[in-house]
């Protein structure tokens, strides 16, 4: 039965995969969670620096694209709506689309273009260099050396972007409600404040710290997989943007599964 | 340098390397490997592309798992201590590898200064200190500053042989010094082996195929061949060899047929694939 035989093999492979993310996540939690209660100290300054690269320098793009996509939320839902003779309902649409879904999802990607890449394409390098060969010798683990600044970083700044995110797709929708369904910016924003129950923006801020972590988990999974010879960090930077689009939207089924069943009715 | 736990005792040899076999999936790369290093040192392990040295190098800094045999550092089973104490034992242990390997992120001076940084309570101003004496040792006083991709190929290695004696090893490792280097350049990085070895007397273990480097700085050289260990004496005595794998490396005759195809696919990679995982 080869075809079940390969079946087989792929399902293993992709449980290692799954289970080598998992063990670079735990690894990078003790360092940054664990190690610091056992009296070692924790290094700030390149978790800040990471911060920095992957949250502060996001800023402009992750604005400009989910402006962008408030707007197109609003145009699209305007389309039915206005059918409907409830065109005053597109700011709701747009409020809870946003932060419930494209928020997180749309940061995710701008994250994983600009960070996720950059996590396997620096430690890729690493690799090629023996540099990675270097701290080992010189008794540094390379997780708590690199990849625990990664992920502290992503812990912290995923959120914030997120909620800039949502703000910035929510005034996208108001673009379009203010010149042509009739808001004020003011009655705009009311309508979505009224709109969002804490719930929509709390599961939005959920899933955009999970996605934080796969997307440095599997960033650094393949930079440290990167084979011999400077072409393979090419590789292993499209494979972690690849992998980690994947991730992000199976992760994202899950969860927004998980929160429309547990939904208080 | 604040010594964790005790160490063996002196006279044990500072490297000792026991039926040592170490293979990648099914291809086994050393076959049985036997030698010592006594403390203060200077051996030279000497063998021609696929001959096994440098995975004999990696091993001895831990880098790959043996996969039989047993190897002793300082009188302690590296292999199978606890992670915390090896830890403790690789922090004795400097390496400079081929390529340098600084990290291309951190200037010169950060470079040095990361393992006192990382490992020892020092403050900031003698780390500081520590770092341009030993950027001094390796002659590169005043190059704190610069990035390691501003420098030339013979200065990275020295940034390198810096940073692999910050923490004040007792044993260094070196992946050919020499190598992708000019002649003048080669030779002075031989000098301050030399030097190293005089003013420090520290086990120094180098690995390389360069025969003037490797006649100028060993106390007793090692010749690899496939795998195998086929002389292990001092240069003196290797020179007069009659073995004649030892006088086809030294009065380097090409091999004279090709065995089989693999042996052929290595003799144009001018490597064993695969090397490392």
């Amino acid at each position: 039965m080869p075809f079940a035989e390969d079946i087989g093999a792929a399902t293993i492979d992709g449980l290692a995969y799954v289970g080598g993310l998992a063990r670079l996540t735990g690894g990078a939690a003790r360092a940054v969670f664990a190690a610091p209660l056992g009296g070692r100290k924790l290094k700030w300054t390149r978790a800040v620096h990471q911060a920095m690269s992957v949250g502060v320098e996001a800023i402009p793009i992750v604005s400009l694209i989910s402006f962008f996509v408030g707007t197109i939320l609003a145009l699209q839902g305007a389309y039915e709506l206005r059918r409907l003779g409830a065109l005053q309902l597109v700011a709701s649409a747009v409020a809870i689309s946003m932060t419930r879904e494209l928020g997180p999802l749309m940061t995710a990607i701008v994250v994983i273009g600009r960070s996720g890449s950059a996590f396997a394409a620096e430690i890729g390098t690493m690799k090629v260099n023996e540099e990675i060969d270097a701290l080992e010798t010189m008794a540094l683990e390379p997780i708590n050396f690199l990849v625990a600044p990664k992920f502290l970083a992503m812990l912290l700044m995923m959120p914030c972007l997120t909620t800039w995110a949502d703000f910035m797709g929510v005034l996208g929708g108001g673009l379009f409600g203010v010149t042509n369904a009739g808001f004020t910016w003011g009655t705009y924003m009311n309508a979505t404040l009224s709109a969002l129950v804490l719930r929509d923006i709390m599961t939005g801020l959920v899933k955009s710290v999970m996605f934080g972590l796969v997307i440095t988990a599997v960033g650094c999974q393949e930079g440290f997989a990167t084979g011999l010879g400077s072409e393979q960090v090419g590789r292993s930077t499209t494979s972690a943007v690849v992998k980690s689009i994947f991730m992000v939207i199976a992760v994202d089924l899950v969860f927004t599964a998980i929160f429309y069943f547990t939904a208080p009715q | 340098m604040p010594s964790g736990k005790e160490s063996g005792a002196p006279n044990d040899p500072a490297i000792a390397v026991r039926n040592l076999r170490v293979q990648y999936g099914q291809r086994e790369i050393l076959h049985g490997i036997n030698f010592e290093a006594q403390a203060g040192e200077t051996l030279v392990i000497l063998g021609g592309s696929g001959s096994g040295k440098s995975t004999l190098l990696r091993t001895l800094v831990g880098l790959e798992k043996p996969s039989g045999g047993e190897l002793w550092i300082r009188g302690k089973n590296f292999a199978s201590m606890p992670e915390n104490e090896r830890k403790d034992l690789r922090k004795k242990m400097g390496m400079s590898f081929q390529g340098g390997a600084l990290f291309g992120s951190m200037t010169v001076g950060e470079n040095v200064a990361l393992p006192l940084r990382e490992h020892t309570p020092l403050d900031e101003s003698t780390i500081e200190i520590v770092m341009r004496l030993k950027l001094d040792q390796v002659g590169l006083s005043g190059f704190e500053d610069y990035m390691p991709a501003q420098l030339s190929g013979g200065m990275k290695k020295r940034a390198a042989i810096a940073r692999a004696l910050a923490m004040d090893p007792e044993i260094l490792f070196f992946d050919e010094p020499s190598a992708g280097l000019d002649p003048i350049i080669a030779a002075g990085i031989d000098e301050l082996i030399l030097k190293l070895k005089k003013a420090f007397r520290i086990t120094i273990l180098v690995v390389t195929h360069e025969l003037a480097s490797a006649f100028l700085i060993a106390d007793r050289m090692i010749l690899l061949d496939k795998g195998h260990i086929v002389a292990n004496e001092t240069p003196e005595s290797i020179q007069k060899s009659r073995e004649p794998r030892v006088r086809q490396f030294l009065d380097r005759i090409p091999e004279p047929e090709v065995a089989g195809e693999i042996d052929y696919l290595q003799m144009l990679t001018g490597e064993s694939p695969p090397l490392r995982r």
